[in-house]
């Protein structure tokens, strides 16, 4: 590949800068521009807009906090951690991956030996005020478990207590409900996946 | 052996005549793939994968050796398709767990796939169940093992357990038509591999064995793990902090392996301990037994003003040899400027020794070390429970069994099940206690150019000898002729017919002779048993080098000067090269830093031991000092060579640095001292940041530096005296500690925990009539103590031991210096 296009630092084709008229510097100049503003009536000049679109009835704000866009499936707000569909338990297998790629070294997990065997991870935690949402986290997860939600209203004393492992996980109901969202952003099977992966033969 | 020349890959490169293609490649920085080889150990031949093309012909590069002008290809196509192959094998029915493995990130299988560059899989068989076993300290999941029989073969060459072997695996067969598609030595590799698993050599449930957890480190996936640091913490995560082992004088280069304790708590804490397997061994101490930090959260001012008042009022400074070289420096500085007394019995009894010694070879230090004892062919123990005492000496005994051919004899009145498991080609003569004199004088009859020995051994050796007429039964063969009738096929009929046939043959036939034959009575002395003049015969054949290795009973002996005198003979008329084991983790280096004395004064400080006031790294002193695995600092070894060791965990508190210099010694850091080491003593004058710790890759130890042997003096005429030869009566106590155990500190180690008392062999606890868990006083003549009777299925014989890891027990104070003694035991 040619990098000659990445040389060319010259961005002004198709650009152009405002006509901006020169900043005042003296005293008298700095009068005159207070006075012709105050005269000028600018400022009716914008109620004559709020009160052209009143009456039209035609308004495209959104009634925020009772009304809410749709937030993209990359968006990237605080993560959550996802449950099994199958069996309600926890992805999370503690494999470290998320600890390891954070670049703002913001993860740390703890891990031991269940009764069962098993690897269990005892503590997670994510330190939100290094965190810079950059989703790599998500994007490493083998399993799936850790992912960014859609969360981005974000009120409390304390950053801390956005990430309460308790809070990130899907409470139990919502799964049963069906209600868990898969995660589409980064890190997430893509569609097709199945066609394009050789697969390994099976001796039973 | 000889230097030849081999071309690897177009490469010219120089190697030793008989070195295996794969050792002289790794020396030169070449890389041949391989999993199943372990250095220093014989190669199993279990991977393959270290397919080369030498002279145009496929050889495993672990187990072809070197010949000059020979021409190496690492890579064909061919061998390219073979390795592929076998690690698809090994990639069959692989669990995908990496995400939970502990191995993950170290993982050879990981690395080798991923090198290979397998991206599918074309092999499959139908899984059989295979349990996970739990086996104590060691954890194994057979799903994951890829027997490449690693463990198997380090445990057996080079520890000495013999605990693991392969067992079936009970699967069904490889389908036939992978016989003819598939490459030739990946089908050979998988037809092995699909029938066995690692098992248990005794077949019980729980292994049993001296748990040194090599077989975990050496693991390449993650089938062998420790059960303690089982799903802890990923590799990867752990940073390494490269040191020296502060339990024993072996000085085994570790790397401690540390991680921020938990998610509040971010201060270090030490995982695991890691060993460049390849080239040194650890025992269990050294890697379980890491936890012994001295956890001070802050400096105890009262207690360092309390501390410096009790230096201006001692005369005494009473220690152990768990410390470094530059605190013994600093204790000697402090000797030099106050004039205290330095008190260590044990390196004194070293030191003592080591003059000795000196006096007659004329060095001031013994000649060899266990490199050349891994080297040797021919090994002799004397005077030590070699398995506790230095387990890294042990591993050169056996690894020169079970790679050199080698033979050895090992002398000890205590009866070790593990020395006995090493082979036929270990002899051990368990002798009555004293007799390691008669030992030695043995070893200089049958070993040392008696042309050169001075005359008045070689006169008293000559005094045991006697000629004596014996009859001898001596089975021979005689011809004997005899006609018998056969069944034959006539060819001419095609019938069947009988033929009267001659016969000879050899018939072995009895006869008495009478003989004239010469009897030692050292022999009779230290009990050797009757077959031992044909053993060591058999033993001696084809014999090149010869290592003798010498330990602490031999250091108290009441006798110590004699013996040192003949050790040092014996080193001096013989092939035997000479090894001493220094009794404590830096015996060697106290004993050649400080002027040591004999008996305490009226006010004592102890340092790790008990004083008026004492200075601990144990945290049950009056101070807190930090262990050895807190400080920086030199440690010297068994093989003469000063180890730098890292703080692998902060320390909070003051140190014996900040005493000195508030008494006016000055130095910013305990490492200013290291270069500043007395260099008449052989120590050199190379600061601490200098000194290296690493392995090369061709097996090279790049650590610290070697001690100088200086010359001594040699004494005019060689005195000996002869065999002293009171027998200890009655029952008899060793002051020996379990293996694992070596000190007050692997006491305090969580992941050890080993019980102090009494312990005694099983056929010894059934005769006696005691049962284990009783309480018995154990007394002798200079004083008695109470202890708990267990169980050791690690020592046999009628010898109880008692350790001397727990400070409790106090059980040095039973002994008067020499490590057997006699005593009754009795029931409470």
């Amino acid at each position: 590949m040619s990098i000659e296009q990445f040389k060319n630092r010259n961005v002004s084709d198709d650009y152009f800068l405002v006509d901006i008229e020169d900043y005042p510097t003296d005293g008298w100049g700095k009068f005159k521009r207070v006075v012709k503003r105050t005269f000028q009536g600018e400022l009716f000049v914008g109620l004559w807009v709020v009160l052209r679109e009143m009456i039209k009835f035609d308004i495209h704000t959104v009634q925020y906090p009772k009304e809410k866009m749709p937030i993209g499936p990359r968006y990237r707000a605080v993560h959550e951690m996802k449950r099994l569909w199958e069996s309600g338990t926890e992805r999370c297998i503690g494999c470290g991956l998320c600890e390891k790629i954070c670049i703002s070294d913001c993860i740390r997990m703890e891990t031991r030996i269940d009764e069962n065997s098993r690897k269990e991870v005892s503590e997670y935690s994510i330190n939100l005020g290094r965190c810079i949402f950059c989703g790599y986290c998500a994007e490493v997860c083998p399993e799936l478990a850790i992912t960014h939600g859609g969360r981005y209203e974000n009120a409390s004393e304390q950053r801390a207590h956005f990430v309460m492992y308790e809070d990130m996980l899907t409470p139990i109901d919502m799964l049963k409900a069906g209600q868990q969202q898969e995660f589409d952003g980064f890190g997430a099977i893509t569609p097709h996946e199945d066609e394009r992966v050789k697969k390994t033969p099976l001796a039973y | 052996m000889s230097s030849i020349t081999i071309n690897i890959d177009g490469r010219e490169i120089q190697t030793q005549e008989g070195e295996f293609i794969l050792n002289a490649a790794r020396a030169n920085d070449i890389f041949i793939p391989a999993i199943c080889y372990l250095t220093r150990c014989s190669p199993t031949l279990a991977c393959r994968i270290c397919l080369v093309e030498a002279d145009g012909k496929q050889v495993y590069a672990c187990n072809a050796k070197a010949k000059d002008g020979m021409n190496i290809t690492t890579s064909t196509e061919n061998i390219e398709a073979e390795r592929r192959a076998i690690m698809e094998v090994y990639d069959v029915n692989h669990p995908l767990q990496c995400g939970v493995c502990d191995q993950s990130g170290e993982c050879e299988l990981q690395n080798y796939t991923l090198e290979i560059g397998v991206d599918s899989q074309s092999y499959a068989i139908k899984d059989v169940e295979r349990e996970v076993k739990d086996w104590g300290h060691i954890h194994y999941d057979p799903a994951l093992c890829i027997v490449c029989e690693r463990c198997v073969t380090v445990c057996k060459d080079m520890i000495g357990d013999n605990s693991l072997k392969t067992v079936a695996r009970g699967s069904d067969a490889i389908d036939n038509e992978y016989k003819e598609s598939m490459p030739k030595d990946a089908y050979a590799m998988w037809n092995k591999l699909n029938k066995s698993v690692i098992g248990l050599t005794s077949g019980a449930e729980m292994l049993d064995c001296t748990s040194c957890g090599e077989c975990a480190a050496v693991c390449p996936v993650g089938a062998l793990v420790d059960t303690d640091f089982m799903y802890k913490s990923n590799a990867w995560e752990l940073k390494q902090v490269p040191a020296t082992c502060g339990h024993c004088s072996a000085g085994c280069q570790i790397t401690y392996d540390v991680k921020h304790t938990s998610i509040e708590n971010s201060e270090d804490k030490i995982y695991r301990v890691m060993n460049e397997w390849n080239y040194v061994s650890l025992c269990g101490a050294g890697r379980y037994g890491f936890d012994y930090d001295n956890k001070v959260q802050a400096k105890d001012e009262v207690a360092f003003t309390n501390a410096i008042a009790a230096f201006k009022k001692a005369d005494t400074v009473a220690f152990t040899s768990t410390i470094t070289n530059e605190e013994a420096f600093i204790l000697q500085s402090l000797k030099e400027k106050f004039g205290y007394k330095l008190v260590n019995p044990e390196a004194k009894a070293f030191q003592t020794f080591l003059n000795d010694y000196s006096e007659v070879s004329g060095t001031s230090l013994y000649g060899s070390d266990l490199h050349e004892a891994h080297a040797a062919d021919f090994i002799v123990s004397v005077g030590t429970a070699l398995k506790s005492d230095n387990p890294n000496a042990r591993y050169a005994f056996n690894n020169s069994m079970s790679m050199n051919k080698g033979a050895g004899l090992y002398f000890h009145p205590l009866k070790d099940p593990i020395i006995d498991g090493m082979g036929k080609s270990v002899l051990s003569i368990s002798h009555a206690p004293l007799a390691e004199e008669a030992v030695l004088y043995l070893l200089l009859d049958l070993f040392a150019d008696k042309s050169k020995l001075p005359a008045s051994v070689v006169e008293y050796i000559a005094s045991f000898h006697s000629e004596k007429t014996i009859t001898v039964e001596e089975t021979i063969k005689e011809k004997v002729v005899e006609i018998v009738k056969v069944k034959k096929v006539n060819e001419e009929t095609g019938e069947e017919e009988e033929v009267e046939e001659e016969k000879t043959s050899m018939v072995p036939k009895k006869i008495s002779k009478e003989v004239q034959v010469d009897e030692n009575r050292l022999l009779e002395i230290v009990d050797a048993p009757k077959n031992f003049t044909e053993s060591l015969e058999k033993f001696l054949a084809k014999k090149e080098s010869f290592s003798l290795i010498v330990g602490p009973d031999l250091y108290t002996h009441p006798r110590a000067k004699n013996l040192a005198r003949l050790v040092a003979l014996l080193e001096k008329y013989s092939a035997f090269k000479l090894v001493m084991i220094p009794s404590l983790t830096n015996t060697l280096g106290v004993s050649l830093i400080c002027d040591l004395d004999e008996t305490r004064g009226n006010y004592t400080i102890g340092y790790n031991t008990k004083g008026d006031f004492t200075l601990s790294a144990l945290g049950d002193g009056d101070l807190d000092m930090p262990a050895i695995n807190q400080q920086e600092g030199t440690l010297t070894s068994i093989d003469k060579r000063v180890n730098p060791t890292n703080a692998a965990v902060a320390y909070k508190g003051y140190e014996l640095n900040d005493i000195a210099n508030a008494l006016g010694l000055d130095a910013k850091l305990t490492i200013d001292y290291t270069s500043k080491l007395p260099t008449c003593k052989g120590f050199k004058s190379e600061h601490f940041d200098n000194l290296p710790n690493r392995y090369e890759n061709d097996g090279t130890e790049v650590r610290g530096y070697c001690l100088d042997t200086i010359t001594k003096d040699l004494l005019s005429e060689v005195a000996v005296e002869s065999i002293l030869e009171p027998k200890l009566e009655g029952s008899i106590i060793y002051l020996v500690n379990p293996v694992r155990q070596f000190s007050e500190f692997t006491n305090i180690s969580a992941n050890l925990k080993e019980e102090s008392g009494i312990y005694m062999s099983e056929s010894y606890l059934k005769s006696s009539g005691f049962n284990e868990g009783d309480i018995v006083k154990v007394k002798t003549q200079n004083g008695e103590l109470s202890a708990k009777i267990i169980c050791d299925n690690k020592i046999e014989g009628e010898i109880a031991t008692l350790p001397t890891f727990d400070s409790n027990l106090n059980s040095q104070a039973l002994f008067s210096g020499y490590r057997f003694s006699t005593a009754t035991i009795q029931g409470v």
